[in-house]
């Protein structure tokens, strides 16, 4: 595993995602507090940090979904939260967003669910090319004989990859996984973690992943950034960052490892 | 997506205040509609979908009551002109009675129960679990695609649902008139629509689709501005019912009395 992670070409003269002193609060509660990550091309990211600490409010802002109080994202080259209308879906096209809650469209088809982004989006795109499309998204996660179900006839896990297929099928320069294997058995993390490998090598993307886990973060991540009081505490090599006497690192290692 | 819209300090009660933020907030909803509905791409299927969903699931409840309606306001009504000896008038009573009134507010209604309270939770929990976010990273316009469609397609069905009320309603008036006073069809419909004027449908159909599109703001937004959470859901199509019955009838106070005065100027 470690060794095919090394053949992933991380280009660190390209950053693709850009963030300088990133803030954010909603009303009293002060979220994020002075954030700053590069992510370069080819990359995976992991973020790690307790529930509540702003990690999905972090990449919700990468997209637009939230707006920074103070601060600068660039995203492949664009300031993010300069972006309107047209500039704006332009740049959403290009990245991949894998909801916490799947957000699955529960009224559609599992196939419904994947066609709907390519249909609204491209146009000139015939029946046999968005057929092609969807069977090619599901094939990479491996739930080609799901394609008729209702997402509410799906198991979590199952939802998961789904929602995973639905991001991929723009083929995305970036992903972002919010927490890819929460509530998830070993196993299936397992698989979940070798599908994000799968993804960056067969798609060429740069991904940010983000997880209270640590067997996640050291399974997918080149580099890994912990999140702790709105900041980021420590971002590097999962070794370099763990291998550390800092009290608030060793519990959160502990804390992992122990439950 | 539109910013909500809070005060500060209470001017009269929270109560009071927090249902007049409420009615800005969606009025401030409406005026997003105008700006977005003639604006490109157009979705005509979703529009016809919706009208589709709406009439459809509407009907049933409504022939019902809209049959009772004509045939108990024909009972009510007859003794009291029975005293004048002008039961022959019951049918151009009952023709004013439903068309300019009971046809559009029955359905309305029933409409604002029935079709605004299954927006309302639709939106509400789509909006709860990031349906309508991810939309949104899809490069889809959620305001358009969910909110324009639903409005557009309530303010088609429900004014058309109401002319089926009306008749139906009149028929119901016309089985109780035949019944007692064996007045034949074309006598009753002849003179039920003989006092109606062309005022009186225009502003009936003028009604009917303010109250639809009430129904389907009110909907669109209290489904968009559900907060998290089952409860969220459920919160957003009760409170859409509410609104939307108590918009619908301070609507038709001022409808009525703007089209009194238009009749008399
Ligand atoms: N739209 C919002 N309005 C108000 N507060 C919010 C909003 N979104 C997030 N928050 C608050 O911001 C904080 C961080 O939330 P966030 O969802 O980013 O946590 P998280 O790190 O993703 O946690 P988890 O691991 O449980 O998903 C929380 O306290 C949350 O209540
Ligand atoms: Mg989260």
């Amino acid at each position: 595993m470690e060794e095919q992670k090394e053949k992933n070409i991380i280009n660190q003269d390209e950053k693709v995602i850009s963030i300088k002193g990133l803030y954010k609060s909603f009303e009293e509660l002060e979220v994020l507090k002075g954030i700053d990550l590069d992510v370069f091309k080819g990359e995976n990211v992991a973020v790690l940090g307790k529930s509540g600490s702003g990690k999905s409010v972090l990449i919700k802002i990468i997209v637009a979904l939230l707006k920074p109080d103070k601060g600068e994202v660039m995203v492949l080259g664009k300031q993010v939260n300069k972006l309107l209308g047209k500039e704006l879906d332009d740049l959403r096209l290009r990245i991949g967003f894998a909801f916490q809650s799947n957000a699955l469209y529960d009224s559609m088809s599992v196939r419904q669910n994947l066609e709907f982004p390519l249909t609204m989006n491209k146009k000139s795109l015939g029946k046999k090319e968005i057929q092609i499309a969807v069977e090619e998204a599901l094939d990479a996660v491996g739930l080609k004989d799901k394609i008729n179900e209702m997402p509410a006839e799906l198991s979590g896990g199952q939802r998961k990859r789904i929602g995973i297929a639905r991001a991929l099928i723009m083929k995305p320069e970036i992903m972002l996984y919010d927490e890819p294997t929460a509530g998830l058995d070993p196993v299936t993390c397992r698989e979940i973690n070798e599908l994000i490998d799968e993804v960056q090598k067969k798609y060429k993307t740069s991904s940010i992943i983000i997880t209270h886990d640590l067997t996640c973060a050291k399974a997918t991540g080149n580099r890994v950034a912990i999140l702790v009081d709105g900041k980021f505490l420590k971002v590097g090599k999962f070794n370099e960052v763990f291998d550390n006497d800092d009290k608030q690192i060793k519990d959160f290692y502990n804390y992992n490892f122990i439950h | 997506m539109l910013g909500k819209f809070a005060v500060k300090k209470y001017l009269f009660s929270k109560g009071i205040d927090e249902y007049l933020t409420d009615v800005y907030n969606a009025y401030r909803f409406a005026l997003q509609f105008f700006k977005e509905v003639f604006k490109p791409p157009f979705h005509f299927r979703e529009v016809i979908n919706q009208c589709y969903e709406i009439g459809l699931k509407s009907l049933p409840l409504i022939t019902l009551t809209g049959f009772i309606v004509g045939v108990v306001f024909t009972k009510q009504s007859r003794p009291s002109l029975e005293d004048f000896g002008a039961t022959s008038w019951l049918p151009s009573l009952m023709g004013i009675a439903i068309v300019k009134a009971l046809g559009p507010l029955v359905t309305a209604l029933i409409c604002a129960g029935k079709v605004g309270s299954g927006m309302g939770a639709e939106l509400g929990s789509m909006k709860v679990t990031e349906q309508i976010e991810a939309m949104e990273v899809s490069a889809i316009n959620p305001f358009k695609y969910l909110a324009v469609t639903r409005i557009v397609a309530a303010s088609i069905a429900i004014p058309l649902l109401s002319f089926y009320c009306s008749f139906i309603a009149l028929l119901g008036s016309f089985v109780n008139v035949h019944n007692l006073e064996a007045t034949s069809f074309v006598t009753f419909f002849h003179n039920g629509f003989a006092t109606i004027k062309f005022l009186d449908v225009f502003t009936s159909v003028f009604k009917s689709i303010v109250f639809a599109f009430t129904i389907g703001i009110i909907a669109c937004y209290k489904g968009f501005n559900a907060t998290r959470g089952t409860r969220g859901v459920g919160n957003a199509a009760n409170e859409t019912v509410v609104l939307a019955m108590f918009m619908i009838f301070i609507e038709e106070l001022v409808i009525v009395q703007v089209s009194n005065w238009i009749r008399y100027f």
